[in-house]
């Protein structure tokens, strides 16, 4: 099990470098999710609800991890290196947990931008909104990084990828807006725990058949 | 026809028309691979002789 | 070896069984049952809607077993198999939708309603094995696509109880629910038309699945056929396949 950790973090810390050195993919993420608040402050009428506004919140979050994404395998794809990785000795698993980690990672770091900026534009959020986002990314990330898999190899992967994941996303945006603005925040936090923790087990049972040739 | 009526007919005659929909489709397919097969064999045949 | 000729007595007993529960289902739903005091004849669309959802989801879950069969196995032949499956599905659920909407618009006067859990599940399904059919278009044929389609199919029968439990949780903490319909306290006879009607239902779907399963698979063999004829010299045994 320790190599499969250590493969996984081997991969992760790839990803993350990579990042660090090209820069292209955080900025972007960054920078759509403050814009599509401001977007959103502008699509909502003057007497709306917070409430509308954390359902908002929680498009945002959706559509800018889709955005991360979407990039998660372009480098495999654009240098075959998905391939290389695959023929690795590392259980495929590894390939999941490591892309998986990578792209929270991203998430996470476009939420630290986020939540403050939409607790700046719109209304405060509590503790309950906070762990319900920690929660949506990992259930976000497991799935997300799979359905990117499975997307990368084919034609029109980006268009793809976007059908894939959003009906599986609609739980996690369930789960997440009634923990921001839901009266019992508890069983919405209990729901999202529940959906991580079945698609986490299943995207890491199938994984190696998405990757495989 | 009261309303409840008409409603109700439209309910059974969707299924029946996507069931109908289908045969039509089918049918069609079924006319193609008869002509593929045909001309296959027609390749074949001169095929074999040529 | 074709499988219709293999059980050949089976293939046309699901369609005759189909249109003999069918018929009676149909007449037994509009003769026999007793009327709802409340919703009145409409009600009566419940004995079409209710087993198309059910066959749907029937559809899903074969689809399913089949993906699961593929991973297990590695054997080819349940691609096509879960495919079928899945298309099956997918229709029933349109069928099913458009039943249910007709059903609110007699109902509430509404063509939609987000207060009906079944019909907004059914929408998420639709609109996921939608996606299922544009990845099937995007791959190439191969392994790579059989075994993606495979696993997604997988993922779509266990987003089935997740998102109804979303739909609920939903409902009760961020939309309340402003209609409902009451299920009909079921009679005797009420809840016996639904069984044949279910019964008839399913049927039908198992007799146009197999119909579409074997026209698939014709059309794999006849395309072998035309690159083998492409490709080289033609021999005997291509001959005599062709004749027969």
């Amino acid at each position: 099990m320790s190599g499969l950790a250590a493969d996984a973090a081997a991969l992760a810390r790839k990803d993350l470098l990579l990042e660090l050195r090209a820069r292209e993919t955080l900025p972007a993420m960054l920078l759509f999710v403050v814009t599509a608040l401001v977007v959103f402050h502008f699509a909502l009428p003057a007497d709306v609800s917070d409430r509308a506004a954390g359902g908002l919140l929680w498009v945002a979050i959706v559509f800018t991890a889709l955005l991360g994404l979407t990039r998660a395998f372009v480098a495999e794809r654009e240098q075959g290196l998905l391939d290389a990785l695959v023929l690795t000795p590392c259980d495929r698993a590894a390939i999941w947990i490591g892309k998986a980690l990578a792209v929270l990672a991203f998430l996470v770091a476009a939420e630290v931008v986020a939540l403050p900026a939409y607790a700046l534009f719109f209304t405060e959020l509590d503790a309950a909104a906070i762990v319900g986002v920690l929660l949506a990314d990992l259930g976000i990330c497991a799935v997300g990084t799979l359905v990117a898999a499975m997307a990368v190899a084919g034609r029109a992967r980006e268009l793809l990828l976007p059908l894939l994941f959003l009906p599986l996303a609609i739980p996690i945006v369930v789960g997440g807006v009634g923990a921001t603005v839901g009266d019992d925040p508890a069983r919405s936090l209990a729901f999202l725990a529940l959906y991580d923790a079945i698609f986490a087990i299943l995207c890491f049972a199938s994984f190696e058949y998405v990757v495989t040739e | 026809m009261s309303t409840g009526e008409k409603y109700l007919a439209a309910a059974y005659l969707v299924v029946f028309a996507a069931v109908l929909l289908y045969l039509v489709i089918i049918s069609l397919k079924v006319s193609r691979l008869e002509r593929d097969l045909a001309e296959l064999t027609e390749l074949a045949r001169r095929r074999g002789d040529g | 070896m074709s499988t219709w000729s293999r059980n050949s007595s089976w293939a046309a007993a699901v369609p005759c069984a189909a249109a003999a529960l069918l018929l009676l289902g149909l007449g037994l739903a509009l003769f026999w049952a007793p009327e709802d005091a409340d919703q009145g004849i409409s009600q009566k669309i419940f004995y079409v809607h209710v087993p198309v959802a059910l066959t749907a989801y029937a559809g899903f879950g074969w689809g399913a077993w089949k993906a699961l069969r593929l991973l297990w196995t590695g054997e080819e032949r349940y691609d096509l198999e879960s495919y079928t499956a899945v298309h099956m599905g997918t229709i029933f659920g349109v069928l099913t939708l458009v039943t249910g909407s007709i059903w609110a618009k007699v109902s509430w006067g509404v063509w939609w309603s987000w207060s009906e859990r079944q019909l907004v599940l059914f929408l998420i399904l639709f609109l996921f094995y939608s996606a299922y059919f544009m990845l099937r278009y995007s791959l190439d044929p191969g392994p790579r696509r059989q075994r993606s389609s495979a696993v997604y199919a997988l993922f779509g029968v266990v987003l089935i109880p997740i998102s109804f439990l979303a739909i609920r949780l939903a409902e009760d903490l961020i939309h309340p629910v402003v209609f409902t319909r009451e299920g009909p306290q079921m009679s005797d006879s009420m809840f016996t038309t639904f069984c044949v009607c279910l019964a008839g239902m399913l049927a039908l779907a198992g007799a146009l699945y197999r119909v579409e399963l074997a026209g698939k698979r014709i059309d794999e063999r006849v395309r072998e056929l035309r690159e083998l004829l492409a490709a080289e010299p033609v021999r005997q045994h291509v001959l005599t396949e062709v004749r027969s």
